[in-house]
């Protein structure tokens, strides 16, 4: 540490009193520390991924073979709906807001979020939300009109259980705790900022968080009010999605969409985000240009809103709307791929640790890149009119959200779990975990690609024995199976290295950012003092006195 | 015959083929360009035993640019190619223009009718070879998807939001597709069979369609189409012919000439048949035809009937 005393020491920590720690469960679940509550929130999401991923087990084994009666098509449709609508709503969105909630005020100096009690609302809404979702099966059946609910389908008419019920009123308490949650995190980057750090010395981690932020306050109002539409239809027998009595089909799906598609980019921009603290740390170097990264996540932003009928090139819009919609899928490409280039332009002549955590990242540049090509394809829309709806769009969404958003997140699980336990994972179980996720993850859903062009659609809960798809189908649930060892080995990791795992001290992977000034784990009140914050990397600066980065950035 | 879009066989499944192959290559020469680069700085910029800190750069303006407008150029180049091929995979119909088949999605079959004709039939959708055929898809309830591979685009059948789209077959021959937009329980087994025929043939196949079936004769046909009306089985089923006039399933006035049984799920046969009606929810759980459980009795002289349906 240097000698310069620490501007505004003492003074950055413009919130009221932070609270003492109370022990015990009920400290936990009373508790408005955000980095209690940011724990809890991946607790939530580890605990759903578990049930997400068991769903996704029952149907890879009842695809496993064709005409297989392992499960019958009324559970098949149920399994594969709360699969889906779990992964993406209780583990994709709280996993991120989790991370963001426990490291948002850690990295801008400051000492909790803007408003610590709406920041447990948020967090208990989405627990609450996901346990209406799942209450849906003791209540006589859960949802089965897959994660996106099309109307009609989804109508009392054709779902006579309670569960579409039960869907629309679980997304709407997690949908309410997530728009809260974003004018949280909102109000807290741009107001509780440790003195010195400018918006354009923000950590790129923070700038994808706040991005998303955005996006969450702007696209999550349509879903919440097409949920409130159809929960009209179907108790008070209203007509807004039945065609036949005035409504329409298509209006869903623009109102899901118009929601769904920004959805996409709020599950992954986190991850870019976690990707461009990870990469330059263990490539020792500063992320290759920091102002092109940030930027592309605003247009990816701006661009996200106008896509969304790209789902919908099958529904017959016309060509000028479908060419429309081609032009505005296309052009995200380009800011995704900005930011590819400048993440391996990060690692040239760098100085790359191997760690887990950079594995998982390094994984990430490659099978992210399938999945971002394979969206390339299907915004050229010809091709989207025969692949869509089949086998090689669940391969795509699959790259894009476990290949992209869970191959990050486990990137910055293994980079920041010594920052909240104190302890770092073990390098060794980490390593097993990484290489089986990567194995079974791609022959889970590479052969996927395959079998949508071989004519296999979605969501069947069995087929018939055309030549070649027994054997890929097989192939894919032995990938599946391989990728639940590997989450056991990611598990068994976290709860042995908490308790016994090598101390990690306050900067094991020698970090940057202000969270790493501060002890693992961070008193409640998170600093004593802040460094000066004259860069984008303040501790570089204090580690380096003689080649600071302020005599080098522009 | 093949089910994929490797084995397309009309102009419009061959363009999209076409412009699948272009795409798919653009999109293995990027794959490739970043795993090389990605593999190259793995092993060349690997961190060494008394490695100092590397230099620290922190990006160029120029080099941003260069793979912003390269990107740019891919797309645009992309975006071409779409526009050229959206006109041969799914022509605009002219104005007026009156489809020559209609096809409306049920839950979970297909139901198609020749306006040309009067044929009305289910499933198994026959058409004459080389010809381009306007057809025009409707739902009765919820959305569903058309999809042949071999012969070209999806189109979704949605209610209240008639689409049309063009059918064609280069070669005589059956072509399988299926559902391909989720519509509940029974989705899986919503499948197609597109029979495409010479004109000869197909005119003939037409004529066939349009004849009333003879009056059962033997003891068994007999009875079995007595119990058909008592039964009910006439209050979904259309007979031509007799007073049966349901429009709740398919139209079963010539059932047994076709291949297979609902809509795809069993081989047309006897056996299979009596199987069906014995226990439609075995074979199709969730199918609208409930279980009547009938005696065997019953079940094999309806059968017997249904075969006189030919």
């Amino acid at each position: 540490m240097s000698d310069i005393p620490f501007p505004g020491a003492g003074e950055a920590l413009p919130l009221a009193g932070p609270q003492e720690k109370t022990a015990g469960l009920l400290g936990w679940i009373s508790s408005v520390d955000h980095k209690r509550i940011g724990i809890m929130y991946l607790l939530a999401a580890l605990i759903y991924f578990g049930a997400g991923g068991i769903e996704a087990l029952l149907m890879r084994i009842q695809l496993a073979e064709p005409v297989n009666s392992f499960l019958s098509p009324g559970v098949f449709d149920q399994i594969f709906t709360m699969h889906g609508t779990t992964m993406i709503f209780l583990v994709a969105m709280p996993v991120l807001t989790g991370l963001a909630n426990y490291l948002v005020p850690l990295m801008i100096g400051a000492s909790d979020v803007a408003f610590p009690r709406l920041n447990a609302l948020s967090l208990w809404l989405l627990v609450f939300g996901g346990v209406l979702l799942y209450f849906s099966f003791i209540a006589g059946g859960a949802p089965a009109a897959g994660w996106f609910n099309y109307a009609p389908l989804s109508e009392k008419a054709y779902s006579t259980t309670k569960g579409v019920d039960y869907y629309s009123l679980g997304l709407l308490a997690a949908g309410i705790g997530s728009v809260v949650a974003a004018i949280n995190l909102i109000v807290t980057i741009l107001k509780y900022r440790a003195p010195g750090l400018s918006i354009k010395r923000l950590p790129l981690f923070i700038w994808m968080v706040l991005v998303t932020q955005i996006l969450i306050l702007l696209a999550l109002p349509a879903l919440n009010a097409s949920l409130v539409m159809i929960l009209i239809d179907r108790t008070l027998s209203a007509h807004f999605f039945l065609p036949f009595s005035g409504g329409s089909a298509v209006l869903w799906q623009h109102y899901f969409w118009a929601f769904g598609h920004p959805e996409v980019y709020i599950v992954i921009l986190p991850a870019f985000g976690m990707i461009s603290e990870v990469i330059p740390v263990f490539s020792r170097k500063p992320i290759y240009g920091y102002e092109y990264v940030a930027a592309s996540t605003v247009a990816i932003g701006v661009l996200s809103f106008l896509v969304w009928a790209h789902h919908m090139f099958a529904v017959g819009l016309g060509h000028s709307i479908d060419s429309m919609f081609a032009i505005s899928s296309l052009l995200i490409a380009v800011p995704t791929g900005v930011k590819i280039f400048n993440w391996i332009a990060t690692m040239w002549h760098g100085s790359i640790r191997f760690t887990t955590s950079m594995l998982f990242a390094t994984g990430f540049l490659v099978v992210f890149t399938v999945g971002g090509l394979s969206g390339v394809s299907l915004a050229v829309f010809p091709v989207d009119w025969q692949v869509t709806d089949t086998y090689y769009l669940v391969a795509h969404l699959h790259y894009v959200l476990f290949g992209g958003t869970i191959f990050g997140v486990f990137a910055g699980l293994y980079y920041w779990f010594p920052k909240m336990t104190g302890r770092m994972l073990d390098e060794k179980l980490g390593k097993w975990h990484f290489w089986t996720t990567l194995i079974g993850f791609n022959m889970t859903f590479f052969v996927m690609h395959i079998l949508g062009l071989m004519g296999m659609t979605r969501r069947v809960y069995t087929y018939p024995n055309y030549p070649g798809w027994g054997t890929l189908n097989m192939i894919s649930t032995i990938g599946a199976v391989i990728m639940g060892i590997s989450s056991l080995i990611f598990i068994w990791n976290v709860m042995v290295s908490r308790r016994r795992g090598k101390l990690a001290g306050d900067n094991p992977w020698e970090a940057w950012s202000l969270e790493w000034a501060t002890t693992s784990p961070p008193p409640v009140h998170n600093f004593d003092r802040i460094p000066p914050i004259r860069s984008r990397r303040p501790l570089w600066d204090l580690a380096h006195p003689e080649n600071p980065d302020w005599k080098n950035e522009h | 015959m093949g089910n994929s879009l490797f084995s397309p066989d009309s102009p419009q499944a061959q363009a999209i083929t076409h412009l699948s192959i272009i795409v798919g290559i653009v999109m293995l020469a990027i794959f490739v360009l970043i795993t090389v680069l990605v593999l190259y700085a793995v092993v060349k910029f690997r961190h060494r035993p008394g490695d100092s800190e590397p230099r620290q750069v922190f990006g160029n303006s120029r080099v941003e640019k260069a793979w912003t407008i390269a990107a740019l150029l891919t797309v645009t180049v992309l975006f071409i190619f779409t526009i050229r091929t959206m006109h041969s995979a799914d022509r605009t119909p002219a104005p007026g223009r009156k489809p020559d088949l209609e096809i409306i999605a049920h839950q979970w079959w297909w139901e198609a009718r020749y306006p040309h004709s009067g044929v009305v039939t289910a499933n198994e959708i026959h058409i004459p070879v080389g010809k381009a055929w306007l057809v025009r898809l409707k739902s009765d309830d919820v959305i569903h998807d058309w999809w042949v591979p071999d012969l070209g685009r999806k189109m979704d059948a949605i209610p209240g939001h008639p689409n049309e789209f063009w059918i064609q077959a280069d070669n005589p021959g059956t072509y399988l597709g299926t559902c391909a937009e989720f519509c509940g329980a029974g989705h899986a087994w919503m499948r197609i069979r597109v029979i495409a025929q010479s004109e000869a043939g197909f005119k003939s196949w037409e004529q066939h369609q349009l004849e009333v079936p003879p009056q059962p004769t033997s003891g068994e046909s007999v009875a079995g189409s007595k119990l058909f009306h008592e039964l009910t089985c006439d209050d979904c089923h259309t007979v031509a012919g007799t007073s049966a006039n349901g429009d709740i399933g398919p139209d079963l006035t010539h059932v047994a000439s076709r291949e297979t049984l609902a809509a795809g799920r069993l081989k047309n046969t006897p056996e299979n048949l009596a199987k069906w009606i014995s226990d439609p929810q075995k074979w199709k759980p969730g199918s609208h035809m409930p279980d009547f459980n009938f005696t065997p009795t019953q079940v094999s002289d309806l059968v017997a009937y249904l075969e006189t349906l030919k």
